[in-house]
């Protein structure tokens, strides 16, 4: 762990009682080092034409903005005040009520008031005042405005990526204000000015160019893939094929690119492969849209939607008939929310039809893609798989809703539905911090880098915490997920606060307890470690 | 800060009172109070209200973004929580009548602690939201109690409210369960301003001003009820001759109605300028208004804007040894 992270005792030195003597509206001085990202090479802003592409980082006094930065800035909110209703109008209408205030993991975590939703917004809300409303021209800081400076600049940075765009605080709001929505604001107004992080920028690079976040070129893919294949043999006996780029198949199946290059990650892989080939499903996958995930979320609506397109386009070409995503939680948020108005309409494709059930997806009639998850839970109700629980019973599993799927979409029966039917014991965190009130894992929207890694470590707390619960309760040494970003991120924070719980896929369990047509004797899981014996008595259920 | 800036607020409403209470008892001032200011509150609050709320209905909503709260729609065997999860447009009114009926999310309020071990503790919190809706409901019956002074004969259905409102017949006159419930609310709401740290450290001069004027208003309200009665047949008078725009208030209306009316005036014209524009604006947020529904029907950008993309064709260019030697099919050889 880096030399930034406080050790966990030092790091819950916190309060919730903000001191009364200091004025939010004063700009915060210094930009704590562990708390912020590393800005974006040059060589990424100009692989994506954005602007002010220079050497500079966030520690240094000097951030080289161009000369008109300020007018660039007041320009760009004037025109997303008229683009967007939801700007202007959570600019309007918070009555800080504070109801949102300790809702925010990174505020749980930190102590430090700016990290309550609705200052956070306030500290775009006050410039909004100063320069476009009645009040804040006419009496300034006693309205609550404030002028766009230097410091004011800088602590935008600061705070807008000390927001996961988790959305946890728009649940609590009387009036559903997102401050989710003002971050995502605020990012793009920054990188009008080249203010942007490199942890977001890269992916985005890499992914609009080679067609993954990592950059993994076309020969480097197909070889993660043949590696998942024989490790599926070596763990089964049977050789499963796995199409890449295959024109005329009936479905182009889309997954984070992590699902190839990251572990644990990759045993979520082995485990959508296996089902496929069990159900014989007439699938491809693609080399060119070989990303699900969307670092352009984090950066821009344009940047969202040029990534994007590479789905339809594919899918297009390839002739399939619909789509099927992977696990992955701000994928779907694109895929559910965005998508279809980005860079529809689909009416190049049919309404999904599991082809072994018959259900037909009635839910994406028009976007055309289901989610893994919805897709095997309608198997397994159906009675079209057989499994074996009993191969999971090295797991005391619990179940993480990854904020976008539950707050931007609301898949939270389909999971546990799998889980339910593959694994003997499964015990849910409590209520307040699961389902549509679940606790990001702190690393999202981006900020999943190392130098930033006491934030991401403070943002864990809450999440960490009810593991911990649970943990001590039931013994749970499985925490099971479907994101890509929570998979990479939360072992690192399971080490820190609640050490002996490992990450994995909802579908990594789905494959340990699959029960594949001609295998052989499984002896480990899917992870070789070995299975744990069968024991006499019968399985405790939750 | 945060005492200084109540501290600032409680003066301009003492000021606004002042200037009522001794405007009243000046010739001069007198009748711009009675007969000018209620029209020019009453025509700011129209302008700028209608204002506000045309432009937000005017911006586009680009994306669909609902903040769902619930399981979505997807399989017939999943039950699928459709007020907090509609997917369905009837569903999404239900959910907006949730929440401005019953104020839904504020219901949803825990407090965090962080207790020893550590452990963060949430424990249900809802005074903010008992209070608030306490505050809004007896708000709401009391501006409709109000109408009696202007509708003359005065509606059944009215008198039917206010008889129900002053149940409890305590001394003569009644007194109206909404007098008390407000007032208490108010108090509430202005305390937890001064003592949680949160929510003093976040609050801004515009907070309190706005609940010291509305305590004002109550405040004074309550005084001419129950202590320093004002003639009641007077005002009503007042009151109709404003509805036909030719206002007249008679000499021997005390000066405390003054300020009770200048305050009224001052809320009206401070709405549009202010927060209390939530009144309008909480019916036209889109992570609450729209249904679930982005995969079933597609959702219209009006200015989806064109970008530059990486087509398929560029990338095989690009790449096309690479993939060659993967042994992957390519388009063009
Ligand atoms: C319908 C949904 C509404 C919701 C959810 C709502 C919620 C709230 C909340 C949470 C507060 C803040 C209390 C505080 O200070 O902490 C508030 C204040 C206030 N609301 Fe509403 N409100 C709604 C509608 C209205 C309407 C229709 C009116 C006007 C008649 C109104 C007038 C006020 C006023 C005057 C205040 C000021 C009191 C204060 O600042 O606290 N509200 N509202
Ligand atoms: S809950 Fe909503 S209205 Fe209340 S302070 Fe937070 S953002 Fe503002
Ligand atoms: S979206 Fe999430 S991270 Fe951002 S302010 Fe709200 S609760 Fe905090």
């Amino acid at each position: 762990m880096s030399d930034h992270a406080p050790s966990p005792q030092e790091l819950v030195q916190i309060t919730y009682q903000p001191k009364g003597s200091t004025d939010w509206l004063e700009p915060v001085a210094t930009l704590s080092k562990g708390r912020y990202c590393y800005s974006a090479a040059a060589k990424n802003l100009n692989a994506m034409d954005l602007p002010n592409p220079r050497e500079w980082q966030p520690f240094e006094e000097d951030w080289k903005l161009p000369p008109d930065w300020q007018k660039i800035i007041l320009n760009g909110m004037q025109a997303r005040l008229k683009k967007f209703r939801s700007f202007r109008l959570f600019m309007d209408i918070c009555v800080r009520c504070g109801a949102c205030a300790d809702k925010c993991h990174f505020y749980l975590g930190s102590g430090d008031p700016k990290n309550m939703p609705v200052l956070r917004a306030e500290l775009m809300r006050s410039v909004y005042r100063r320069y476009f409303t009645v009040a804040g021209r006419l009496f300034g800081k006693w309205a609550g405005a404030r002028d766009l400076t230097v410091p004011v600049l800088k602590e935008w940075f600061y705070y807008f990526y000390q927001c996961t765009e988790c959305r946890r605080c728009s649940v609590f709001c009387p009036y559903g204000i997102d401050t989710a929505e003002i971050t995502m604001i605020a990012r793009e107004l920054l990188n009008l000015v080249g203010v942007n992080v490199n942890w977001v920028m890269e992916p985005v690079a890499n992914c609009y160019r080679v067609g993954n976040h990592l950059g993994i070129q076309p020969h480097s893919f197909v070889n993660s893939i043949e590696m998942a294949v024989d490790d599926i043999e070596d763990l089964t006996g049977i050789r499963i094929e796995v199409p890449i780029n295959r024109n005329g198949a009936e479905v182009l199946f889309v997954m984070p690119s992590a699902d190839y290059y990251g572990s644990p990650h990759y045993y979520t892989l082995l485990g959508y492969l296996m089902l496929f080939h069990e159900i014989g499903l007439d699938y491809t996958i693609s080399a060119y849209a070989a990303e699900g995930g969307n670092f352009g979320l984090f950066a821009s609506n344009e940047m969202m939607k040029q990534l994007n397109y590479k789905i339809y386009a594919e899918a297009r070409r390839l002739g399939v008939k619909w789509l099927l995503g992977g696990e992955c939680g701000h994928m779907w948020r694109v895929l559910n929310q965005y998508m279809d108005t980005m860079n529809g309409p689909a009416d190049f494709l049919e309404v999904p039809v599991s082809p072994v059930t018959g259900t037909r997806f009635e839910n994406t009639r028009s976007t055309k893609m289901v989610h893994i998850c919805e897709f095997t839970a309608d198997l397994i109700h159906q009675g079209n798989l057989k499994l074996d629980p009993s191969r999971n019973d090295q797991w005391r599993v619990t179940f993480h809703d990854s904020c976008n799927p539950a707050r931007g979409m609301g898949l939270l029966e389909e999971p546990r539905a799998i889980i339910r039917s593959t694994c003997n014991q499964f015990y849910e965190m409590p209520e307040n911090t699961i389902r549509e009130q679940t606790f990001c894992c702190g690393s999202g929207a981006g900020l999943g880098t190392d130098e930033n890694i006491e934030m991401r470590m403070r943002g864990a707390l809450p999440r960490a915490n009810a593991v911990k619960y649970v943990q001590q309760r039931h013994g749970v040494n499985m925490l099971a997920c479907i994101c890509a970003i929570d998979k990479a991120t939360l072992p690192t924070a399971m080490n820190y606060w609640v050490p002996g719980v490992e990450v994995g896929g909802v579908h990594e369990l789905l494959g340990n307890a699959l029960v594949m047509q001609g295998e052989k004797e499984r002896t480990t899981d899917l992870r070789s470690e070995p299975l744990k014996e069968k024991e006499k008595e019968a399985p405790v259920h939750a | 800060m945060s005492p200084l800036r109540a501290g600032i607020a409680f003066l301009l409403v003492v000021l606004v009172a002042a200037l009522a209470y001794f405007g009243a008892e000046t010739a001069a001032v007198r009748p711009l109070l009675a007969d000018i200011l209620p029209y020019a509150a009453l025509v700011i609050f129209l302008a700028g209200f209608s204002f506000k709320v045309i432009r937000w209905a005017w911006s586009p909503v680009p994306f669909r973004i609902p903040t769902t709260c619930g399981q979505q729609k997807s399989l017939p065997w999943i039950k699928a929580n459709r007020l907090d999860n509609p997917s369905t447009k009837t569903g999404a009114w239900g959910r907006m009548a949730l929440e401005v009926l019953c104020f839904r999310s504020l219901f949803r309020n825990t407090r965090a602690e962080l207790r020893e071990g550590p452990r963060i503790a949430y424990s249900e919190d809802k005074f903010l939201w008992l209070a608030a809706l306490a505050f809004h409901w007896s708000l709401l019956f009391i501006l409709l109690r109000h109408l009696r002074f202007f509708l003359l004969p005065v509606p059944h259905w009215l008198l039917g409210m206010s008889a129900l409102d002053g149940f409890f017949q305590v001394g003569a006159p009644g007194l109206y369960i909404t007098d008390g419930v407000i007032f208490l609310a108010l108090l509430y709401l202005l305390a937890r301003r001064f003592w949680d740290a949160q929510v003093r450290y976040l609050s801004l001069l515009a907070d309190y001003f706005a609940l010291f004027l509305l305590l004002g208003l109550v405040l004074t309200g309550i005084q001419m009820r129950y202590s320093d009665r004002v003639d009641l047949e007077r005002v009503k008078e007042f009151a109709l001759s404003l509805t036909v725009l030719s206002p007249h208030i008679s000499a021997a209306v005390a000066p405390l109605f003054f300020v009770h009316l200048t305050f009224v005036c001052v809320l009206l014209a401070y709405i549009p300028f202010s927060k209390l524009m939530h009144l309008g604006g909480v019916f036209l947020s889109p992570t609450r208004n729209l249904a679930n529904n982005s995969r079933i029907q597609r959702h219209i950008n009006p200015w989806n804007p064109p970008v530059k993309v990486h087509t398929y064709a560029e990338w095989e260019d690009e790449f096309r040894e690479k993939i060659r030697a993967a042994g992957l099919p390519l388009e063009k050889e």
